[in-house]
């Protein structure tokens, strides 16, 4: 996907003011790969996928996007590896990418 | 002859069993709880202890003394629940006790083995926690005669009980340094998991601001992968490296053992939880309480307190066959200490994020919300007082359960 591509695809989403999809139900794999590739993430890998589809499924089932310690306990997935396909943030950063809001961690 | 269970005497424990005592006839009721420990800890103590404000006699009495007479005391660890039995197994005499209503009050610990490096060496030599009394106390001796130098509080992951505390800790460093000529020697910095000094938006901005002006440089977004002895730095997850000579650490906080055991939590062993009827989501005789709950609001006696009324009214109505009313909003209330005698107040629910005003009479206070002043200090420290006298035994406090809008502005 070329960078214009994926501008032209995000055009059409609405955003909120922290950058986080309004509507979980309008997201697509394309969105999910232009946010990628804004978030600085060329490509997603298989491995990307197994944890977006989870913190979707989670999202679904709860309504928040999960926190990282339910991404590293529900995948299997280690901290430590998360953070190389997610570099900085990966509770926020997957949710962002997977069209979740604000993971709901901290009270 | 009926039972109702409650596993916990903690602050959240202690309550619904002064409460409950209250209402059920002691004829169809028995009322057991069981704690495996016998001393209870004024916990909002132990902030003070390593600062030499508070000895580690003030913040502890029997469990027992704040207990109804007529409730069955269980000194003991508990085994296993088994809900779908309607019974709990203890580790004393392999003793069995089946329930009609069962109350988890089991509330949170610290876990230091969850994070490399963390408990291998140097734990309550140069790293501490102030979570436990054991930690606040070989803190209060390690600051005694500290020379100074780099001194590092993080909060490993949320949540975490009172997630002001570590907020509170830097304050009163900041005073504690200063009073003994040493705040020069001495380099703080918080190296937190959250985006700035705290969670909701006008809070983190004031706190932040506070952080600022006392000069306590601020590592945010700082996910704690391991304590590196040899070379005296905490590493996160994105190789961040912070030096420190004391490291203050809030560890990660987890629900009861045997939650987890029992198969009854989520990965941190806290109870899913219904969020306005404080009902279990699995069971309809099993009611969750205070810290024990995997609820998204703040982990504190006061949010225990406003759970408290709530609870109580859906378990007799649903002993009554009625429904549970929705009624529990999240309301949490936390005074800040701040250091230099003042404090801040902060009052919020789960949709109202801390607003500025007063409180809890509109207009007229005598506390300040969202703002410093020394009537919110006060307030903090004669709370031990009415902790003991007056919350545990489940007496009435002049504030509402549920938040309220009146006296605040936007």
């Amino acid at each position: 996907m070329t960078e214009k591509t994926a501008e032209a695809i995000l055009e059409s989403v609405e955003f909120n003011e922290d950058g986080y999809m309004v509507d979980p139900n309008a997201w697509t794999p394309q969105i999910a790969e232009a946010i990628a590739r804004q978030e600085g993430i060329a490509e997603l890998t298989e491995d990307h996928w197994k944890i977006i589809e989870f913190c979707r499924q989670r999202a679904s089932e709860s309504g928040a996007a999960p926190t990282l310690r339910q991404i590293t306990s529900g995948t299997g997935i280690s901290t430590k590896e998360l953070f190389s396909l997610f570099p900085k943030g990966p509770a926020k950063k997957v949710a962002k990418i997977a069209g979740l809001g604000k993971p709901e961690g901290c009270v | 002859m009926k039972t109702l269970l409650i596993l916990g005497a903690g602050t959240a424990g202690t309550m619904v069993a002064n409460k409950m005592a209250q209402h059920l006839d002691p004829v169809e009721w028995k009322i057991i709880v069981v704690d495996q420990e016998e001393t209870h800890y004024y916990q909002p103590g132990f902030l003070f202890i390593p600062f030499g404000i508070y000895r580690p006699n003030d913040v502890v009495k029997p469990k027992r003394d704040f207990l109804p007479r007529n409730v069955e005391f269980v000194l003991s660890p508990i085994d296993l629940i088994e809900p779908d039995e309607n019974r709990v197994r203890l580790a004393k005499d392999n003793r069995v006790i089946d329930y009609d209503y069962l109350v988890i009050a089991t509330g949170t610990q610290i876990h230091p083995e969850e994070t490399a490096g963390l408990k291998d060496n140097g734990w309550h030599e140069n790293v501490f926690d102030f979570y436990t009394l054991e930690g606040a106390t070989a803190l209060s001796r390690f600051l005694k005669f500290w020379k100074g130098g780099h001194m590092v509080l993080n909060v490993v992951e949320m949540p975490i009980k009172c997630p002001v505390a570590p907020l509170e800790f830097l304050f009163l460093a900041d005073w504690f340094f200063h009073q003994r000529g040493m705040r020069d020697e001495v380099d703080i910095t918080f190296a937190t998991p959250l985006p700035g000094a705290f969670t909701k938006p006008r809070a983190a901005a004031m706190l932040g601001d506070m952080l600022n002006r006392k000069h306590i440089n601020l590592q945010a977004d700082f996910n704690a992968m391991e304590v590196d002895h040899e070379k005296g730095v905490l590493r996160s997850y994105d190789e961040r490296e912070v030096p420190f000579d004391l490291l203050v650490t809030i560890p990660t906080n987890m629900g009861a053992e045997v939650i987890g055991r029992s198969g009854m939590g989520d990965e941190l062993n806290f109870v899913p939880t219904h969020k306005h009827t404080l009902q279990s989501e699995k069971w309809e005789n099993v009611w969750v309480i205070g810290d024990a709950t995997n609820l998204p609001t703040s982990k504190a006696g006061s949010v225990a307190h406003f759970m408290l009324d709530v609870l109580v009214e859906n378990m007799l109505r649903h002993m009554e066959g009625l429904e549970p009313l929705p009624k529990f909003d999240g309301h949490a209330n936390c005074f800040i200490e701040s250091g230099f005698e003042k404090g801040i107040l902060i009052d919020f629910n789960y949709d109202v994020e801390p607003l500025p005003g007063k409180y809890p009479l509109p207009g007229l206070g005598p506390f300040s919300l969202l703002k410093e002043s020394a009537a919110n200090h006060w307030g903090k420290m004669t709370f031990r007082w009415i902790y003991w006298n007056v919350l545990l035994k489940g007496g009435d406090m002049p504030f509402e359960s549920q938040m309220s809008m009146a006296g605040k502005w936007n």
